[in-house]
């Protein structure tokens, strides 16, 4: 770009929107997860409310320009409050081909393509499997869209021509082109993307010299391009006051148990085998050593969970987390858990299954598993997130019940939540409660041994809460042994009793069940007490419903939302809510597994509503479902 | 480093203050009580408080063995008592942990983890009781059975090879690789001592005989009419020699080991042991042929390695002091915080 035309100004519309979703999409390599994060930073910078959606393809390094390796970031920015990544797209990016014929059905008719020609030549054209001699952006098929076409890779190579960089590297930096082109149609300040890469290229200042140029290349070419003759503008939200950050949910998992560690006075261990979707809480764990967070890659699922357990028997805060297949692997020392009592957080961010399943997809199909899945009568604690920065709340809340009851506690996130992101009003530290962890120190009981009466310390001895003494290695005169045999009550010896094995299996799931005791009531979270429709959901379809029970509200439609988060024990007074309203309808992204256990529990005729395709529910799949109800 | 030393007791302890008040249930005979027995003698000598020792074992006969000592324990699951002792040690180094499994728990179902704790060198000590059998299972050969094993799964022969399984410990990376028996109470004792004193985890072969599944599987070695010819005790810096009379001596010829006539030979010829010679190790857990086959050599006791490497927790725990030295002590607000934050008014 030439000064003179960068003096060149024109005249453009400015217009205001409530709300927009942008689709960036391209292969894997075109730096789309960056492109969607920074344009996120920027807009939560500039107070609008968020929520994001990567996709990333199945395949780690597909066929460039084909359709398995389009990576896609999904953004939902608005003035108005935002609670899902949207339904469909008003603006979509597309690098190449590919990622137009995968993402085009999202967009709404009358939505701005932006497409990057470079992307669109014979090769781009077969590897997405165009027929011969067809090109989407000139047969007409796109009409009823508006399609801007941007060689965005030439004007970047042109942009760094003499900069000494090879052709390769320079089209690494397209992405920033992009960027800086849409910050200018949506009146977002360069400054948070320019500081972000001093920061991040901090060792290679070249770097951060190209990759500006090329931002406010592409930032100028809105501002000198005649044919982009609007800009908009979305305003700030009305958010409530505070101070915010950018969360991800498996960041927020993470950063929830290292603030229960620190809550608890206890050191965090995490064993882990790397598994997708939730390798993230891993890598984010083994980033805060410095606050005495002891990551253990184990060799498998099995050790990770086994080594977890030893941890806690040392006195550890133990957790082990994976995804469905892995925590199908670790059923029978989730059961050593359940009957050794010992504190333990398994966390499943699930995916799509069965067996691998679709790994990169989300799914809430292992509320079934966390519940029931292992041999035996082996109830836990099970606890759902909601949304990204609810992992943040919920890993704490697992971490508390956990080491409060001296039970296995499983926390249940899943891929839509933990790779979303949000604003968060975080908390200050020492508003966090604290949690309190006494070991035993002192026998707490006595046996008879012939007609001597002995003092000894009595492993399953227990509290109101049914729950037994914690005593570590290292407490002088409280040496004991516990293992996964049956045991007698109080000492822990085994014992294969008949009488005794059925009050011990009883005494197990009264444990858990009094947990309820320790949880909050079920709120209702939009709408009124009593009504024709209850929406009642669990995990991360929280945001779809949310949305379409407001709009359907706003509709004058009797619809009230409950989102469950404590899966079991579930809220005592869950059944009353239920009892108020005429029909329950239980959107899941399964094949109706909380349904099954509501009517299990409280034989009532639950409406099912079920996606099971990889993708979250859309507000307006759960919207005209309420509609039809309301008939 | 200083934090893993274990607190001593304060009071003289004796094998009675290891013995648990739970009954032992082993079948009378079984080879298992004599180790018991070693272990609980050993044990107040090493000089550790009873508070800090932990036994964890797997599923199997051996593995009731925590039970039985009066420190603490856990009896955790087939396999894995491996992997239990390693989240124990790594959050607790200055523990004296032990762990208790036999050829099917540590071979079969939990070799994984048996082989990636001796590849991290966590400081425990491994007592992999060996019988060749499964015997809590009532009798199907496992994977230290020979070929050809007859047992209730394999009423025509197994048709698998067994491993061997220090060679597996050493290609593992094994830090301490050592053998006794059951039956040589004295010598077991000083093994189990040797392990102990070892930093880094120490792999300890026992052979124990299960009277009941596979009575007399180790008879040649352990009983006294064989013994002499059939075993080679090996002593740091001591020639290699056997035989009932002491006659025989292993010499190297090259890369082989050969059995020479004591007699025949000068001392400075014989093959002498040296703990600390990964390569020459490597030769003597090959020492593993058939006792019945002619020209067999004769089966090696006592220990075959011992190499300094770093040990896991300690690097674990150096790393969290580098990282706080570097960064500061984790401030939580800091983190709660993140990078880049915005205010809403
Ligand atoms: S079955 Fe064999 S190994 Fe098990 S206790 Fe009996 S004799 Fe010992």
């Amino acid at each position: 770009m030439t000064t003179a035309t960068q003096e060149i100004k024109r005249q453009t519309e400015n217009k205001e929107l409530k709300n927009v979703v942008i689709l960036f999409a391209g292969d894997s390599g075109d730096g789309i997860q960056l492109t969607g994060t920074q344009f996120t930073n920027t807009s939560a910078l500039l107070g609008n409310d968020i929520s994001t959606f990567p996709n990333f393809p199945a395949e780690i390094r597909a066929p460039q320009g084909t359709l398995a390796g389009v990576s896609g970031f999904q953004l939902h920015f608005g003035s108005v409050n935002i609670y899902t990544a949207g339904d469909a797209s008003d603006v979509l990016v597309v690098m190449n081909a590919a990622a137009l014929k995968a993402n085009i059905k999202s967009l709404k008719p009358g939505g701005i393509v932006i497409a990057n020609t470079e992307g669109f030549g014979t090769k781009n054209l077969d590897l997405a499997k165009y027929p011969k001699g067809v090109n989407p952006l000139k047969d007409g098929s796109l009409d009823k869209f508006k399609v801007y076409e941007v060689d965005i890779t030439k004007l970047t190579r042109a942009c760094l021509e003499g900069s000494g960089m090879g052709v390769k590297d320079i089209d690494r930096s397209k992405n920033m082109f992009v960027l800086g082109f849409l910050l200018w149609m949506y009146n977002r300040s360069m400054e948070p993307t320019i500081s972000f890469l001093k920061e991040q290229f901090k060792k290679k200042p070249e770097l951060i010299e190209t990759n500006t140029k090329v931002l406010k290349a592409g930032y100028n070419y809105g501002e000198t391009t005649e044919t982009f003759t609007t800009r908009y503008e979305v305003k700030a939200a009305p958010m409530p006051k505070g101070i915010y950050r950018s969360i991800m949910g498996n960041q927020a998992t993470a950063i929830g148990l290292i603030t229960a560690a620190k809550k608890s006075g206890l050191t965090l261990f995490y064993g882990s085998y790397p598994i997708t979707p939730a390798s993230d809480v891993l890598h984010e764990l083994a980033k805060h050593k410095n606050f005495g967070v002891k990551t253990f890659q184990a060799e498998d699922e099995i050790a990770a969970i086994c080594s977890a357990i030893g941890a806690s028997f040392g006195g550890s805060l133990a957790i082990t987390g994976s995804s469905g297949p892995g925590i199908a692997l670790k059923g029978e020392a989730i059961g050593l858990a359940v009957m050794l009592e010992i504190p333990l957080v398994i966390l499943n961010v699930q995916r799509g299954g069965p067996s691998t399943g679709l790994p990169t997809k989300t799914e809430q199909a292992d509320l079934l598993q966390a519940l029931y899945g292992r041999n035996g009568e082996c109830p836990v604690i099970v606890v759902a997130a909601s949304s990204p920065s609810d992992c943040f709340t919920m890993a704490f809340e697992a971490c508390r019940l956990s080491l409060e009851h001296m039970i296995p506690v499983m926390l249940l996130t899943d891929g839509y939540i933990a790779n979303g992101s949000e604003p968060w009003r975080f908390p200050n530290a020492k508003d966090m409660p604290e949690i309190k962890v006494n070991f035993a120190t002192k026998k707490n009981g006595t046996i008879q041994n012939g007609d001597v009466t002995e003092e000894r310390y009595l492993p399953y001895k227990r509290d109101e809460k049914l729950s037994r003494p914690w005593a570590i290695p290292g407490t002088k005169g409280l040496e004991h042994r516990i293992g996964g045999i049956e045991k007698e009550n109080d000492t822990g010896n085994i014992s294969y009793e008949p009488e005794n094995h059925e009050f011990m299996v009883k005494l197990r799931q009264e444990k858990v069940d009094r947990a309820a005791n320790n949880i909050p009531d079920q709120k209702l979270d939009n709408g009124k007490e009593k009504g024709k429709i209850l929406v009642l959901g669990w995990g991360s379809t929280y945001g779809s419903i949310k949305t379409a029970v407001k709009d359907c509200i706003a509709l004058g439609i009797e619809v009230s939302h409950a989102h469950v988060k404590y899966m079991s024990p579930l809220p005592k007074n869950l059944g009353n809510i239920l009892k108020n309203f005429d029909k329950v309808l239980m959107p899941e992204m399964n094949n109706g597994q909380f349904s099954k256990v509501i009517r299990d529990k409280f034989l009532i005729p639950t409406i099912n509503f079920n996606k099971i395709k990889g993708v979250p529910f859309s507000a307006g799949e759960i919207k005209a479902k309420i509609e039809e109800l309301n008939k | 480093m200083s934090t893993t030393t274990t607190p001593a007791p304060t009071e003289k302890l004796t094998a009675k203050d290891f013995t648990s008040d739970q009954e032992v249930r082993w079948c009378p005979g079984c080879g298992d009580y004599s180790i018991l027995k070693q272990v609980q003698t050993v044990m107040p000598d090493l000089g550790i408080a009873r508070e800090n020792i932990a036994f964890v074992a797997g599923i199997g006969c051996s593995s009731r063995f925590p039970y039985y000592m009066d420190t603490y324990g856990v009896h955790s699951i087939h396999g894995r008592a491996t992997a239990v002792a390693s989240g124990l040690k790594a959050t607790r180094p200055e523990l004296s942990v032990w762990i208790v499994t036999g050829d099917g728990d540590g071979l079969s179902i939990g070799g994984n983890h048996t082989i990636h704790l001796l590849r991290r060198n966590l400081d425990v000590n491994v007592l992999l009781f060996n019988n060749e059998i499964y015997g809590l299972t009532k009798g199907q050969y496992s994977p230290a059975s020979p070929l050809g094993k007859v047992s209730k799964s394999t009423p025509y022969g197994s048709v698998d090879n067994p491993f061997n399984p220090l060679a597996l410990a050493l290609g593992a990376g094994g830090t301490f690789i050592a053998r006794s028996m059951d039956r040589d109470p004295i010598h077991l004792r000083t093994i189990l001592k040797r392990a102990h004193e070892h930093k880094g985890t120490s792999f300890v072969e026992i052979y124990q005989n299960c009277n009941v599944f596979n009575d007399g599987a180790f008879e040649v070695f352990t009983e006294k009419a064989s013994k002499k010819a059939e075993t080679l005790f090996m002593e740091h810096g001591k020639p290699l020699i056997f035989g009932a009379n002491a006659e025989k001596g292993i010499k190297l010829d090259g890369f082989k080991p050969v059995i020479v006539n004591v007699a025949d030979v000068s001392a400075n010829d014989l093959w002498i042991h040296d703990e600390r010679d990964e390569m020459k190790a490597t030769l003597l857990t090959r020492f593993f042929d058939d006792p019945k086959k002619a020209d067999h050599m004769p089966r090696p006791f006592g220990i075959f390695l011992i190499q300094d490497k770093p040990v896991y927790e300690e690097g674990m725990s150096a790393q969290i002091a580098d990282v706080i030295k570097a960064r500061g002590e984790g401030d939580l607000d800091t983190l709660l915080r993140g990078r880049e934050t915005w205010t809403i008014n």
